[in-house]
């Protein structure tokens, strides 16, 4: 798993990847109960704004963490915004999308290093 | 936050894990290990325990009841004359120009006035107070007392427990209790919607009482971030928000906190500032608005008319989630052409126009003893 500074996780799966919050940032933000995801399709520049999280206290931005089109949308989280608190980095995944510049997924962290950087 | 001032239990919120933020200069415990949404459940579920010490509490005293209360009344449009002795009522300081400086609860206590003000405003409204009471009436704000708030369908029994004479008192009634050793005012009314009590007591037996409170059935820490919520789907103002020094309470949909005497035509109408602009026929009016959606509509979100109007009809005042509606809620200002309940207008989040429904308030019943 790799991770960013904006506290998303990534994840490969059949050549594409998985994307999520991390524990620390769904703890941070509290109850969820609204998200907004993106349409299947679209195409994403790194630091776009894909996808909106309200939870009780505010609302927050995702954004895109790398360059690459939008395959698939976890729909369940719509319908129950909960399951990001309850899981945030296994069945709380937001989207997966494909990568067009593998170059980008090598600035990103590993766990040892976002562990270091959220203490 | 090393500036923040601190309440009397500021220890305890600490040891009981808070998260602590700073609000209105001080810095208070925002939410507990049990979270917002955990915690706003348990007050409305069982009972709820809040520390608002960093409100002001001020005695007003002077010759006599009339003497406090007809100087009282030249700040406030509220009966003050006609409060009963362990009575107490809901009201406002307004300004010249009719709009509201900060809003109050006051209460009877003999020939004394109590007076419970926002943390924010309680500066300036003791200066208030003081240059235009004195020297007739004292100023004395009690600085060594603390506040706390118990809220929620347990209330009455974890009080109770305490002082049984508790039980008896009604929606807005105060009286002075004993609460295992300890004297305190209590009045039963609160900030949620919910039966409950506020307590005054003394600042050094504030943490020995609030730990004797905590140990009775049911009753959890609650922080601001449910406080926040709770009083939302109440349908009640935050002052600064949903009210302040450019709103009438007329504006405010306040009017049933201006009894009749105080009104025109009534025995002691007007004498209060901004007497003839405070209650005047309104052109907007602050409303509830329950978005159709799950997007909450937050303070700031600017409401139409149409899904394409460019002149929007109104803004939210003060929006989120409602965890016991189970959606989000808001309230704000809409024109008075658009504010009847059921008015279908539009929401602007994020660019997008959402459909949203002029309702009314409580979102959720409320639950007072009567």
């Amino acid at each position: 798993m790799k991770f960013t500074e904006e506290h998303e996780w990534l994840r490969e799966e059949d050549g594409e990847m998985v994307v999520g919050i991390t524990i620390h940032a769904a703890e941070q933000l509290g109850d969820v109960v609204f998200v907004e995801l993106p349409e299947v399709g679209t195409t994403v520049s790194k630091d776009d704004e894909i996808v909106v999280i309200e939870s009780v206290k505010a609302a927050s931005d995702i954004l895109a963490p790398v360059d690459g089109e939008i395959t698939e949308v976890n729909e369940t989280l719509v319908d129950n915004p909960g399951k990001v608190n309850d899981d945030p980095q296994g069945e709380a995944w937001f989207f997966k999308m494909t990568v067009s510049d593998p170059s980008q997924l090598e600035e990103l962290m590993d766990e040892a290093t976002y562990q270091k950087f959220i203490a | 936050m090393s500036d923040d001032l601190r309440t009397p239990l500021y220890d305890l919120h600490v040891e009981l894990g808070a998260k602590m933020v700073p609000f209105a200069g001080y810095a208070m415990p925002v939410q507990y290990p049990m979270g917002v949404m955990g915690e706003h459940n348990h007050t409305r579920d069982a009972a709820g325990l809040f520390d608002v010490s960093h409100m002001g509490q001020v005695i007003l005293s002077g010759a006599s009841w009339d003497a406090v209360a007809q100087a009282f009344e030249t700040l406030v449009p509220q009966d003050v004359l006609g409060l009963g002795d362990g009575r107490q009522r809901y009201g406002f300081f307004t300004n010249d120009a009719g709009g509201i400086e900060d809003d109050l609860m006051f209460a009877r206590r003999g020939d004394d006035l109590l007076v419970v003000v926002n943390a924010a405003c309680k500066g300036a409204d003791i200066a208030r107070m003081k240059v235009a009471l004195a020297p007739a009436v004292t100023v004395t704000e009690l600085a060594d007392r603390a506040l706390v708030a118990v809220q929620g369908p347990g209330a009455e029994a974890a009080v109770a427990a305490l002082d049984a004479r508790a039980a008896d008192m009604r929606f807005m009634d105060v009286a002075d209790l004993t609460l295992d050793g300890v004297d305190v005012w209590a009045s039963r009314s609160g900030y949620t919607g919910e039966d409950g009590y506020e307590i005054s007591v003394p600042a050094t037996q504030a943490e020995a009482l609030v730990r004797t409170l905590l140990a009775q059935d049911g009753v959890a820490p609650i922080g601001l971030g449910a406080r926040d919520s709770l009083r939302l789907e109440a349908g009640l103002c935050l002052y600064g928000h949903d009210i302040d020094t450019t709103t009438t309470p007329a504006e405010g949909a306040l009017m049933w906190a201006v009894q009749k005497v105080r009104r025109p035509g009534g025995d002691r109408a007007g004498g209060f500032p901004g007497a003839d602009k405070a209650l005047e026929t309104p052109a907007r009016k602050r409303v509830g608005l329950l978005p159709e959606g799950r997007a909450p509509m937050r303070e700031g979100v600017a409401i139409y008319d149409s899904e394409t109007a460019t002149d929007p009809v109104g803004h939210v005042t003060s929006g989120g989630f409602g965890p016991t509606v189970g959606g989000p809620v808001a309230m704000g200002y809409v024109n008075v052409e658009h504010a009847e309940t059921g008015t279908p207008l539009w929401g602007e989040v994020r660019g997008k126009r959402m459909p949203v429904q002029v309702a009314a308030m409580p979102f959720v019943p409320a639950n007072f003893k009567r």
